[in-house]
């Protein structure tokens, strides 16, 4: 039937909303032009320079042993940042959408607050805080902790960039939600754990996983706050993006692409894992979001 | 007398929306909590389910001092007037839950657990629904799994916000009929909260008339319509009735409240 009504659409009486035909195509041609010109191209050009020399020397500089030591701080400070994040994001909102208290409205731009505030400056107040000439330097000194310059202060800046993610894609489902099943749940002789694990948490789990990757991959790109409070020692404290930038500058672009496109693989991966779930559980979601 | 109110008071940031409500209703009685919006009705239900706290009054139940046990421990069957279905579970799920969730040894075992969703599916006409979600199901039908749902854990007291309140008038009337049928059935104390007039006189032992905050009148359909206590009595029975002039309710007769 819809094929009909497309085939003769120029019979068919305009509606109230719809637009001019060529005011349709016009903007659908610059929507395209411009995913193609911001978007896909980098992508493939990233590719394109990574494999300039072939695949074997794109593999060399991956598997070369600053590389790989990149690429495991890189994991390992997301594989911390990530799942703390979590736990904040989902108490966050949790508190947020189903309890009333003053000063949520504070509560909920603070945890905007990463998205605004330039990530230099956010790295430059750890190194304030925890840094040698810092606030606690004395004390971490003293006791052999270190922070900056260190996995600690990765991880700290890493969270602290990310943080918003998860809390972001909750806040509002959940409290559109409202409380209402949890209340049921509880009537019904639930523990505020188990009405947790069963009725909160199912309820959001696709937001939480998209969250989740969302995070996940800004966690293992993040450059600016990280750059920060590393220090750039090679092979030691540069995540995957310092390793690039480093490469970068000493004229290595074939290697610096190499790394970069991995980072780039993770992006298409996390879009990929995303539509993927959308399209296998669309039914589960649907009943989730309808109701 | 089994269920004994005294005094509850409470207020929402200065607002008063109950002013020390006090009433008393005997086991097994289905009892009716008529207002218009606003009076403090869903207010006076949810602190009776726990979900909200009363400043200043007791609640006596079966010689409980009912206030001072947490919502979970009362075993009050609730049911909201937006259904609160757990969504993401089909409507076995959702009947199984409170049996599910107690502690394992007071859990019944699987077989047991799934003996009885099936006989609750049967009480409340939806055999062989069990495998839906509730978003695959009509809103009266939500209703009547929320009732199985409240029923499953054999509650002391079922506690009912409008539960009709977002059906079309049809509906409304068949389920109404059903739930006294049901009420009857297990003799379960009920507690209904409606702003239809012909609701509440047509199904209830005993009504009690809100006003903003305060109870009016308490006391049989039959009571009520002969003797309205206020002009607002009789001005909120009188005027509803004129807008649904409706013979079912002049030919009713009183039922006694049992208990
Ligand atoms: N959570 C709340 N916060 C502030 N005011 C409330 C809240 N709940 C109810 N009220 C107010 O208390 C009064 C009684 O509400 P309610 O018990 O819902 O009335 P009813 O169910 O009879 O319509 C209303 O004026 C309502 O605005
Ligand atoms: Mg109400």
């Amino acid at each position: 039937m819809s094929t009909n009504l497309t085939d003769r659409g120029s019979t068919r009486p305009r509606g109230a909303t719809d637009d001019h035909p060529l005011a349709r195509t016009i903007l659908i041609a610059l929507g395209a032009c411009f995913i193609v010109l911001f978007l896909v191209l980098p992508l493939v050009t990233v590719f394109a320079q990574a494999l300039k020399n072939g695949v074997a020397a794109a593999m060399d500089s991956i598997v070369e042993p600053d590389a790989l030591s990149a690429i495991k701080l890189t994991v390992i400070a997301a594989g911390i940042a990530v799942p703390l994040n979590v736990a904040f994001g989902l108490s966050a909102s949790w508190a947020i959408s189903k309890f009333d208290f003053r000063g949520k409205s504070f509560l909920i731009t603070l945890i905007d607050l990463p998205f605004s505030v330039s990530p230099v400056v956010s790295g430059l107040v750890y190194v304030l805080i925890f840094g040698m000439q810092g606030w606690f330097g004395p004390y971490l000194r003293e006791h052999d902790i270190k922070i900056i310059f260190a996995l600690p202060g990765i991880v700290l800046a890493t969270m602290f960039v990310t943080f918003p993610f998860v809390a972001r894609e909750l806040i509002p489902l959940m409290t559109d939600q409202g409380r209402d099943e949890e209340e049921a749940a509880t009537s019904l002789g639930a523990s505020g754990w188990k009405t947790f694990r069963r009725v909160t948490l199912p309820n959001v789990k696709w937001a939480l996983l998209y969250g989740v990757l969302l995070c996940n991959a800004r966690a293992m790109g993040e450059f600016g706050a990280v750059s920060v409070v590393s220090g750039h020692i090679r092979g030691q404290t540069n995540t995957m993006p310092l390793h690039i930038e480093v490469l970068y500058n000493d004229y290595q672009f074939v290697a610096a692409f190499a790394v970069a496109s991995l980072l780039a693989l993770l992006a298409l991966v996390t879009l990929a894992v995303k539509s993927f779930l959308e399209w296998h559980y669309a039914d589960e979601i649907a009943a989730i979001h309808k109701h | 007398m089994s269920l004994v109110v005294e005094s509850i008071a409470k207020r929402f940031d200065r607002f008063p929306a109950l002013k020390g409500v006090s009433f008393s209703a005997p086991k097994g009685c289905f009892l009716a909590l008529l207002g218009p919006s606003g009076s403090g009705k869903t207010t006076l239900l949810r602190i009776l389910g726990g979900l909200e706290f009363a400043e200043a009054g007791r609640v006596k139940f079966e010689d409980i001092d009912w206030l001072s046990l947490p919502a979970r421990d009362r075993r009050a069957g609730f049911v909201f007037q937006q259904y609160a279905l757990f969504r993401h579970m089909t409507i076995a799920k959702n009947i199984a839950f409170g049996l599910e969730v107690r502690g394992r040894r007071h859990r019944p075992t699987r077989a047991e657990i799934a003996r009885r969703v099936e006989e609750l599916l049967s009480l409340v006409q939806l055999e062989g629904l069990g495998k839906r979600y509730p978003s695959q199901l009509s809103g009266g039908q939500r209703q009547r799994v929320a009732l199985a749902r409240a029923l499953a854990i054999e509650p002391r007291m079922l506690l009912l916000d409008e539960p009709f309140g977002a059906l079309d008038a049809k509906v409304r009337k068949e389920l109404r009929h059903w739930l006294r049928h049901i009420h009857d059935k297990t003799g379960i104390t009920t507690v209904f909260v409606t702003h239809d007039q012909e609701e509440a006189m047509e199904l209830a032992d005993l009504v009690a008339i809100l006003n903003q905050g305060s109870i009016e009148q308490i006391g049989t359909p039959a009571d009520i319509r002969r003797a309205p206590a206020s002009e607002f009595v009789a001005d909120f029975i009188d005027s509803n009735a004129q807008v649904r002039p409706d013979p079912v309710v002049a030919i009713f007769e009183p039922r006694s409240a049992r208990g």
